[in-house]
């Protein structure tokens, strides 16, 4: 099952090692990640991953992706891709 | 694949433009509750609703977090209680009522609907049995909500069932006088009610409706507002297909929503409603969107012109984006809900009559206004006949959800609190339609019931 990361917010070193780092600890597969940083220091992520074999159900893996975020002060969000899917393709 | 500016448009919409899906609506038919002993009518319709909707919350909570897509509300729909308990030898329904509350309770939704009477045409000894049940019953009660269909294209308007429900209004306000009439505000009066329809509080389980459904109600005025704020100055071409499209994007989330409930509770998926329902939040109003099109103040002139066109690009733009539309699909003005309409009443800018004006291009009709408490129940009534000849005349659904606040005067405010928001006072027309209500009998159905 696809999924989608979003992280955004302020910048800092490491953001990218700490949400792989949970992503490999949980074993979601990350397939592609478009990253950029808007001027001045506006920090903005997206990941596709394959969550097909993730050990936990996904609904606790994005709980797992918004507490991250809390603790690095980030919105991080994990949904199905399908919510994308749905929105801007027919 | 998707590309990231897609993807954050998207989370922008959820984070910061109030983009929800207002409710998952599970429709239950109680018809096969019908029992001559009204305690075990009750306990029939208690076990049916606490077995059928036993995992709608958490069904909902489950495809909130893993979408990413708030839902707001979770609640249930039932058969017109009229018919279910008609066959109970009673004559006080509010048992009934306590019965759906109390397994709306269990099942931990925030709203059931159905306590609902259709009378368009004329009364059961039912029909009358629960209107006379319907003040007790929402006192008494927290979640139920109630609704009366008085009128509708093919069958003209019952002013008998008119008259009855300014006095029902009345009542009903008086015996919730501690909490400012809120009874009133979980009364609907329609006419052309559908059956289907996932909000509340005028949602109720049409006989005409499977065993049971999920139907999902759409929101997000927030998203279309936000749109609008880019298309500033330009014509009103660029508008509508600029509301279209937001609503195309809004509704597919429903259907995304309303077809993976429907998988995953087992359930067959019903409609999707695309309503613009606004809440009290900044942010989160229809108000604002007409305002944005160029007007001062909500309600001034052009506000009816301004809606037409929103209701009309929300429908045209929604309808691709679902395989089943239906319930009201369009925009709500319910006052106390929009931090806008609020505003622009305040500010004497928007009032009943335009109002009025507002319901013969809007979904629904007389939402949420809290008016004198010494409105007589006649001007009451004959407020219902006039939104009720819009909905014949025009074949759509109009409703009146009035709140005769006891003890409030114009310029005061009513709280209802949460979704309900708070409600200025409204002045009504000083001159009496006592004459006109107590006529009673029935207006006939117009020309354009005729289309056989």
């Amino acid at each position: 099952m696809r999924a989608v990361i979003t992280v955004a917010g302020k910048d800092q070193v490491g953001i990218i090692a700490a949400v792989t780092k949970e992503l490999a600890e949980q074993n979601v597969n990350v397939l592609d990640i478009t990253q950029t940083i808007l001027p001045p220091d506006f920090f903005t992520m997206v990941m596709l991953v394959d969550a097909g074999a993730c050990k936990v159900p996904f609904g606790d893996l994005a709980d797992l992706m918004s507490d991250l975020g809390r603790r690095l002060g980030l919105n991080i969000h994990a949904q199905r891709e399908d919510t994308f899917n749905a929105m801007h393709r027919i | 694949m998707i590309n990231s500016s897609e993807v954050l448009q998207t989370i922008e919409m959820f984070d910061r433009q109030h983009l929800d899906i207002r409710t998952i609506t599970m429709g239950i038919s109680l018809l096969d509750c019908a029992d001559p002993s009204q305690e075990a009518a009750c306990r029939k319709i208690y076990d049916k609703i606490c077995r059928r909707a036993e995992k709608l919350v958490s069904t909902g909570q489950a495809i909130e977090k893993e979408f990413g897509i708030p839902i707001v509300n979770k609640r249930v729909s039932v058969t017109p209680i009229s018919l279910v308990a008609a066959a109970s030898d009673c004559t006080d329904y509010v048992p009934f009522a306590a019965a759906l509350d109390k397994a709306a309770k269990t099942v931990g939704v925030n709203f059931i609907g159905g306590f609902s009477a259709l009378v368009q045409k004329g009364f059961t000894q039912s029909d009358r049995k629960l209107i006379t049940s319907i003040p007790e019953a929402l006192a008494t009660t927290e979640l139920v909500c109630s609704s009366v269909n008085v009128g509708s294209t093919k069958a003209g308007i019952n002013m008998d069932a008119v008259a009855e429900m300014g006095r029902v209004l009345k009542k009903t306000a008086d015996l919730t006088a501690a909490s400012g009439g809120f009874g009133c505000a979980k009364l609907v009066i329609f006419a052309n009610a559908v059956e289907d329809n996932p909000f509340m509080a005028g949602a109720f389980h049409g006989a005409g409706e499977p065993e049971c459904v999920i139907n999902v109600g759409i929101s997000g005025p927030g998203v279309v507002h936000h749109a609008l704020q880019q298309v500033k100055g330009q014509p009103f071409d660029v508008v509508a297909e600029t509301i279209k499209k937001t609503a195309f994007r809004i509704t597919r989330m429903g259907q995304l929503v309303a077809r993976e409930a429907s998988s995953r509770l087992d359930v067959p998926f019903g409609i999707v409603d695309l309503s613009l329902a606004p809440t009290p939040a900044v942010g989160d109003s229809v108000a604002r969107i007409l305002e944005e099109m160029g007007l001062e103040v909500c309600g001034t002139h052009g506000t009816t012109a301004a809606l037409a066109l929103l209701n009309d690009a929300v429908k045209k733009g929604g309808v691709m984006a679902s395989n089943h539309v239906g319930g009201l699909s369009g925009a709500f003005i319910p006052v106390s809900e929009d931090e806008g309409m609020i505003a622009a009443a305040q500010q004497g800018a928007l009032q009943l009559d335009k109002l009025e004006a507002m319901t013969c291009v809007c979904s629904v009709g007389l939402d949420m206004i809290a008016v004198p408490g010494d409105t007589s129940a006649e001007t009451l009534s004959a407020i219902i006949a006039d939104e009720a000849a819009i909905g014949m005349v025009n074949s759509k659904t109009t409703a009146v959800r009035l709140i005769p606040a006891p003890g409030k005067k114009v310029g005061d405010m009513v709280e209802f609190g949460g979704l309900l928001g708070s409600a200025p006072v409204m002045p009504v027309h000083p001159f009496s339609s006592s004459a006109f209500i107590q006529r009673g009998g029935r207006i006939p159905a117009p020309m354009q019931s005729l289309k056989n």
